[in-house]
């Protein structure tokens, strides 16, 4: 509530700043604005920006810091005998006291103290919030009327919001640096935790996958193996049956599109396409579970073969739907990139059409087809919803597309869904196999964006 | 066509031995019965060339064409929803104690005199869904005058009574095999015929938070859901794109720092969607202590994966305002700043915003980064907040997609259909607003 106020207020003075700003501006020099160093406006965001900038950082550092700060207070206030203890029973502590006042129930009878820190620390992030509201409306008005103050005909103000909104540009784009240095790190830091419990080796080359761990130390047969060969067996299954059939349709979809099919064709095609290559995965996954597994399913018994019902073939399959267009719309650009004189020539000494493509243009943009398949290859390994919803649980170790099999993100997938704590090897594995996903598809993008703009570079 | 080729060979060709002039050498060669089967050789692989193109095409759109119609089959139906007739009498003392089901039974005891046992009274009662006598209960809170009346209501079926009006219940097999008893068949038929069991549209499925059973299960609340979701990916993810792709193609001078940014953002629009998942399980749920389920964070792990592309999207857009804009505004005494704010920028607007529907698009759709941050939870309230345990379209259609019951297949795929629907909207936007805005330079 108070932050509400708090933003609200914040966002007032602004644009209380901005007006004054901009006509005292205007009033310090009787309405000569050309004797302005700067044009009004500027002076009017100089002003906005003393007002809100100063509150928003101090808002910022606060709301970040407030949560932590407060509970530290309140455990330190806790007799020695609650406070004290090993890691594991102060975070049971803190997050009691923080359930308790949130209102949720523990579901154990709370200890009177217990009760009276929660009931502290809800008062004490109360007074925090109020002071926050107090101490940053008033330095919104301090800065107010330092910044109208300032204001005068010398007064260089469009410089100093240059200034400010070059660096808040920077901030901007640094976003995506601190978003893949976020993803490396938590990946990281949670696979280390994972593999302080499970070697390394046996999570890359164990060929058995049982993630269940006993919940009790005297429990029988569930320790738990983490050899994670039979995921990535099927997921390599499922990408290759996915491949086989994107990357011929895709292809040909796509050297038709460019080469053969006329203006009006192209016109119907593309957004056809698109359509396709805009349905949700999760859309695909109920066609893959509930249409094309029954189908593959009585197709393989009309045949005679064993075929299970969450076969990889299935999954597989509609995978590759998926990513028709992925394919076909990059091959498209390819094909595309490849300049007319060369088909040019090869019509001169007398080929046909398709001997043109075939000998001509597909070895000209070769490079960038497989650049694509990669990418598409890339794609198939990430994807999680198809696989879950239409391949098996279980981790099967066969390259027999008729049965079912487990791929890394369905495991990520099943791993992470539900109220699990956070501290199990169990629920840790999902990051060790996340890692090698990022990873992998890392180095598969890697390869394929440097492909795609060298080989663009070449025909530019 | 062959004789054609054959005759005229022996027409004009003259024998080797009578004139052995160099000249005629390739064109006999040319003429040659050999040269013409290699030319109808050459012929036919392109025709087939040509097929396998246009089979391949055909292959999608057939594909498209079975996805989008077993999905319609499956779902139209879910647009309507099987209600019974009943004339219900509200007995006051009943009403004072929130009592609505004995009322609703006696008004259906009272459309079969002839069942009296305790068995055929229990078939009965199994006609109604278990959400009957809210129905009741809302509608006497809206009007207590109704208290101590006999009204005439429609309260909705039991969804297995849905189904077999709608036809998913052959009559024809034995008990057994259709999962629904003859008596219950028996008796929808009764209502049937009398006129008291009817289909109307279904609001239900538009309205009401998700539920155990089918029949009050509604998507209302993950549309609310992904609205919020979306709101706080877009508040974050529009206005850093944009700020970013404005740094980085108008001011950022090219070094490496640069380059790594930009190879940077090319990777991370490439990563998996799950990826982003851990990323939010870890950071903003692990780390941050935000609350689970929360679109607060489902909006923020979209922001981060939907960034890529909205920035690389804005800078094509950018890159396509020709420089000589930039001059100009330059030559005359802007700044660099009030030159891309006041002039490139917009010019690049309908780019941008193309590009942002696509990448919104991209992420009304998304399943997977949500599964980890826990908005897959059984959620039957309608979310109010941010900060309230919320699910979104595309995780509500996964959790449906798993139940058994055939009225969640129905449904599944009519929230499917709402879901695709949209997103045709927002993707037909984008290539409207690229046609309306084109601009050649």
């Amino acid at each position: 509530m108070q932050l509400t106020l708090l933003a609200l207020t914040l966002a007032l003075l602004t644009v209380i700043g901005f007006l004054i700003g901009r006509s005292r501006a205007s009033s310090s020099v009787g309405g000569r604005v050309a004797e302005l160093h700067s044009v009004p406006a500027y002076h009017g965001v100089y002003v906005a920006l003393w007002a809100g900038l100063p509150a928003l950082l101090l808002f910022v550092a606060w709301t970040a810091s407030e949560g932590w700060l407060v509970l530290q207070l309140v455990l330190s206030a806790l007799p020695e005998r609650l406070a004290t203890g090993d890691g594991q029973s102060v975070a049971l502590l803190k997050a009691d006291i923080l359930n308790l006042a949130r209102g949720i129930a523990t579901g154990r009878e709370p200890d009177p103290l217990v009760m009276e820190a929660a009931r502290r620390y809800t008062a004490f992030r109360d007074l925090a919030d109020w002071s926050l509201l107090a101490v940053g409306a008033s330095l919104a008005v301090a800065g107010l009327a330092w910044g109208s103050h300032r204001i005068g005909p010398d007064l260089r103000a469009r410089p100093v919001v240059e200034r400010v909104v070059r660096v808040a540009l920077v901030l901007c784009s640094l976003v995506a640096i601190l978003t893949t240095v976020g993803i490396v790190l938590s990946l990281l830091f949670e696979a280390l935790r994972f593999f302080s419990v499970v070697s390394p080796l046996d999570f890359l080359f164990g060929t058995h996958w049982s993630p269940q761990m006993a919940m009790r130390a005297d429990q029988v047969g569930s320790s738990g193996s983490f050899g994670a060969i039979p995921l990535f067996a099927g997921t390599l299954l499922i990408t290759v049956v996915a491949m086989l059939v994107a990357v011929p349709v895709g292809l040909m979809a796509a050297i038709y599109m460019s080469e053969y099919a006329g203006r009006g064709v192209r016109t119907w095609l593309k957004p056809a396409l698109e359509i396709l290559a805009g349905i949700p995965t999760v859309v695909y996954g109920f066609f893959a579970a509930l249409t094309m597994a029954p189908f593959v399913r009585s197709v393989g018994e009309a045949l005679g073969l064993d075929v299970s019902s969450e076969s990889a073939l299935a999954a597989g399959i509609v995978m590759g739907v998926m990513i028709i267009p992925f394919v076909s719309s990059l091959s498209d650009d390819v094909i595309n990139a490849v300049p007319q004189s060369l088909r040019d020539g090869s019509y001169g000494l007398g080929a046909t059409k398709s001997e043109t493509i075939k000998q001509v243009v597909l070895p000209a943009a070769l490079p960038g087809i497989v650049a694509a398949v990669m990418l598409a290859v890339s794609r198939a390994i990430g994807e999680t919803m198809i696989v879950t919803m239409a391949s098996g649980l279980t981790a099967n170790l066969t390259a027999n597309p008729l049965q079912a099999v487990t791929t890394v993100t369905t495991q990520i997938a099943t791993l992470l869904v539900g109220d699990q704590e956070f501290d199990s090897p169990k629920t840790l594995s999902a990051f060790g196999l996340g890692l090698v996903l990022f990873l992998v598809t890392l180095c598969l993008n890697m390869v394929a964006l440097r492909v795609v703009r060298t080989y663009r570079e070449k025909y530019d | 066509m062959t004789d054609l080729v054959e005759r005229d060979v022996a027409a004009v060709t003259p024998s080797p031995a009578s004139s052995p002039g160099p000249s005629s050498a390739p064109k006999s060669r040319l003429r040659s019965e050999a040269f013409a089967r290699r030319l109808r050789a050459r012929h036919a692989a392109e025709r087939r060339f040509r097929l396998a193109g246009a089979a391949a095409v055909a292959l999608a759109a057939l594909i498209l064409l079975l996805l989008l119609g077993s999905i319609v089959a499956k779902g139209a139906s879910a647009f309507w929803e099987a209600r019974i007739r009943l004339e219900v009498t509200l007995d006051p003392a009943e009403v004072a104690d929130r009592n609505y089901t004995a009322a609703l039974r006696r008004a259906l005891y009272a459309q079969f005199p002839q069942v009296t046992d305790r068995a055929g009274k229990r078939v009965l009662n199994d006609l109604l869904s278990s959400g009957a006598p809210y129905e009741l209960e809302a509608m006497v809170a809206k009007n207590p005058a109704l208290a101590g009346t006999t009204q005439t209501v429609w309260v909705r079926a039991d969804d297995q009574i849905d189904q077999l009006v709608k036809g998913a219940y052959r009559r024809d097999l034995p008990e057994t095999e259709r999962g629904l008893s003859d008596a219950k068949v028996a008796a929808a038929d009764a209502l049937l015929a009398s006129g008291a069991l009817a289909q109307s549209f279904n609001t239900t499925l538009f309205t009401a938070g998700d539920s155990r059973e089918p029949e009050q299960a509604g998507i209302g609340g993950a549309i609310i859901g992904s609205l919020l979701t979306l709101l706080v990916t877009m508040a974050l993810s529009v206005p850093v794109g944009i700020a970013a792709a404005v740094y980085l193609e108008e001011f950022a001078p090219k070094n490496r720092w640069t380059d790594l940014i930009e190879v940077n953002i090319n990777n991370l629009a490439a990563v998996p969607s799950i990826i982003f998942g851990l990323l939010g399980l870890a950071v903003f749920l692990g780390f941050f202590g935000m609350p689970r389920s929360a679109p607060l964070v489902g909006g923020l792990v979209m922001a981060l994966m939907t960034l890529p592309v909205i920035i690389i999207s804005a800078r094509v857009a950018l890159k396509a305002v020709p420089p000589s804009i930039r001059q100009a505004a330059l030559g005359i005494g802007a700044s660099p700043l009030q030159t891309v704010l006041h002039h490139v920028l917009p010019l690049a607007m309908p780019g941008i915003l193309t590009g942002t529907i696509i990448g919104m698009a991209r992420a009304l759709g998304e399943t997977a980064p949500l599964l980890m941050i826990g908005m897959v939870a059984f959620i039957v309230d309608i979310p109010r907040g941010l900060t309230d345990s919320a699910t979104v379209l595309p995780v509500q259609i996964y959790m449906w997609a798993d139940s058994p019951e055939r009225a969640f297949t129905e449904r599944t795929s009519a929230a499917i259909l709402i879901l695709l629907g949209v997103l045709i909207l927002l993707n037909g936007a984008a290539v409207i607003l690229r046609k309306i805005f084109e601009r050649r330079w």
